[in-house]
């Protein structure tokens, strides 16, 4: 668990981030989202103690970060950063290496370890693990940068803005590498970007901060369903917010009994993609199944829209 | 980056240079036109040899001196600490490039005496300002985010410089030691008028004697060596940067 306790921190006359205070639980992704200027990235790279706070504490499972040195603190966290960072005169091998490396593990456990990571993020180890970054597509740079900071098996990862410099196709299939990397090891991730879409999507909890201050922290369906009134009702309200809500929940959270007829719907798709389903095939109600085929029950379009609106 | 010289054009220059220098004899026919009242048209009071190899290690040693002294000033400047006496160390550095290497001669042989010492100062100085601006250059032009991964990722100051700013920097600061190894071949003649041994003792008895066959001579073998000095350390520049995957992000 991350604390934050009434962190601020001034660049000159300028107070860059203001008396924030958040927690973050264990094994959760933690999204903060703002503008360019709201202190979200001053707030991330105070974890990591890249800044150092003007006053308040920052703990990391209870331990005041200031305990050790910032070097061996940031050796103990992930680390990724937009466009990757990744050293352009090292392999792909040694780039993953860097922080078992600083560590003084042995060069088989190493090469063990970077193997594992390129298998995890599927890229076979022996095309890749020689080639230079320039060599490898945006896609794979950013996978790599993700596998070099997972290197040492930190428990924590700090993110910011991570893909913020790839096309949209490519981001989507990142984030969806990120969530599926993050639910197997369990580890814990605190993410920066400017785009709410991504913090709906990522997010366990949302914290939104908009000149220094930490302006709401929570859920991401309870930004969306009662935002705070002011900077984040302005930032969540649009024309999709309803499927934004949709978004967030699987089909098996409003499933009905009885039987429905036309094309099934897998249980754990989301409920705007049951909505789009059954307004193409014109019915008012489609059947669920589970993963293995068999029927679950049925869901209705009239039960799908009374979860789609905000606080009456 | 175009090499000077094609690999035929290059080994033409070699063969020329090892041909001057090894056996001067055989150009007596051509140098003789050069020469009056029936002078000597191939310079014999020392080896060609000798004074190539005297004037090639006198370079060395002052591009070498040069070198760190400059990478080490450069490196400085560009640290949070050293970073307000980048002012100071770039005027004392134009002030080394633009003082005449004679004029450092003159100053220095009262102090240190005659032979290698003023030649060395004069040619360290001369040599200095290429490296120091290009390793400045080097190193600033390493991409901030390469830089903030490696302080994110736990790196030391000490590491970030040496595994990864120096490194991204080099082909930009071998560059500069480049041109002040090429400006160094052509000074170091002057070190003759302090007695320091070197291919400027065949260049100064040509003057002396009013001998052209001479001036020639020593002439064209320090051009020879200049050219293929930059040719080579082009080679090798263009090795590492290949390596670091500049070319190639260039050539896209």
């Amino acid at each position: 668990m991350i604390e934050l306790d009434h962190v601020s921190r001034r660049f000159g006359e300028q107070l860059a981030v203001d008396d924030v205070s958040f927690a973050v639980e264990r094994g959760t992704i933690t999204v903060i989202v703002g503008t360019s200027g709201s202190g979200k990235s001053t707030t991330l790279r105070m974890i990591n103690r890249l800044i150092e706070p003007t006053s308040g504490t920052i703990t990391i499972d209870g331990k005041d970060t200031t305990a050790v040195s910032g070097e061996e603190l940031r050796r103990g966290i992930g680390y990724v950063i937009q466009g990757n960072g990744l050293f352009p005169h090292w392999t792909v091998a040694r780039n993953i290496a860097t922080v078992p490396t600083l560590l003084g593990w042995d060069s088989a456990k190493i090469a063990r370890r970077v193997d594992e990571l390129l298998a995890l993020f599927s890229m076979k180890p022996e095309d890749f693990r020689e080639k230079f970054p320039h060599q490898l597509s945006g896609g794979e740079q950013q996978r790599v940068g993700v596998a070099r900071a997972l290197a040492a098996e930190p428990g924590l990862l700090l993110m910011d803005e991570p893909f913020g410099a790839l096309d949209p196709i490519i981001r989507a299939k990142a984030q969806e590498d990120l969530l599926a990397v993050q639910r197997r090891l369990g580890i814990t991730v605190v993410l920066v970007t400017h785009d709410m879409e991504e913090a709906i999507h990522l997010g366990d909890r949302i914290a939104v901060m908009d000149g220094g201050k930490l302006l709401q922290y929570a859920p991401p369906a309870e930004i969306l369903a009662k935002p705070a009134p002011g900077f984040v009702a302005k930032l969540v309200d649009g024309a999709d917010r309803p499927f934004r809500l949709l978004s967030l929940a699987p089909v098996s959270s409003i499933v009905e009994p009885g039987t429905a007829e036309g094309p099934p719907i897998l249980e754990t798709a989301t409920l705007r993609d049951a909505l789009s389903e059954l307004l193409w095939h014109r019915r008012d109600a489609l059947p669920v199944t589970a993963a293995d085929g068999s029927t679950r029950g049925k869901i209705s379009l009239s039960n799908l829209v009374a979860h789609a609106g905000g606080a009456a | 980056m175009s090499r000077l010289i094609g690999p035929a054009a290059r080994l033409s220059a070699l063969a020329l240079l090892l041909a001057l220098v090894l056996r001067p004899d055989w150009f007596e026919p051509i140098l003789k036109p050069f020469t009056e009242n029936n002078a000597p048209a191939i310079y014999t009071q020392s080896s060609l040899l000798s004074l190539t190899l005297a004037h090639l290690g006198l370079v060395a040693v002052a591009s070498v001196i040069g070198t760190a002294l400059a990478l080490v000033m450069g490196v400085f400047v560009t640290r949070p600490m050293g970073a307000e006496f980048l002012p100071l160390s770039r005027s004392l550095v134009n002030i080394g490039q633009t003082f005449p290497p004679v004029a450092v001669l003159a100053l220095a042989v009262p102090v240190v005496g005659f032979g290698l010492k003023p030649t060395l100062i004069a040619l360290v100085l001369y040599g200095l300002l290429p490296i120091f601006e290009n390793t400045i250059t080097g190193l600033k032009e390493v991409p901030e985010n390469v830089v903030e991964a490696a302080r994110g990722m736990g790196l030391s100051p000490q590491q970030q410089l040496f595994r990864v700013e120096l490194p991204l920097a080099l082909p930009v600061i071998l560059a500069g030691i480049r041109l002040s190894v090429v400006i160094n071949m052509g000074t170091a003649t002057i070190g003759s008028t302090v007695a320091a041994k070197g291919l400027g003792e065949v260049i100064i008895a040509g003057l002396l004697t009013s001998n052209t066959a001479f001036i020639l001579q020593g002439g064209i073998i320090v051009a020879l060596l200049a050219v293929l000095l930059y040719d080579a350390l082009s080679i090798l520049e263009n090795r590492i940067a290949k390596r670091t995957g500049r070319l190639a992000e260039v050539a896209g």
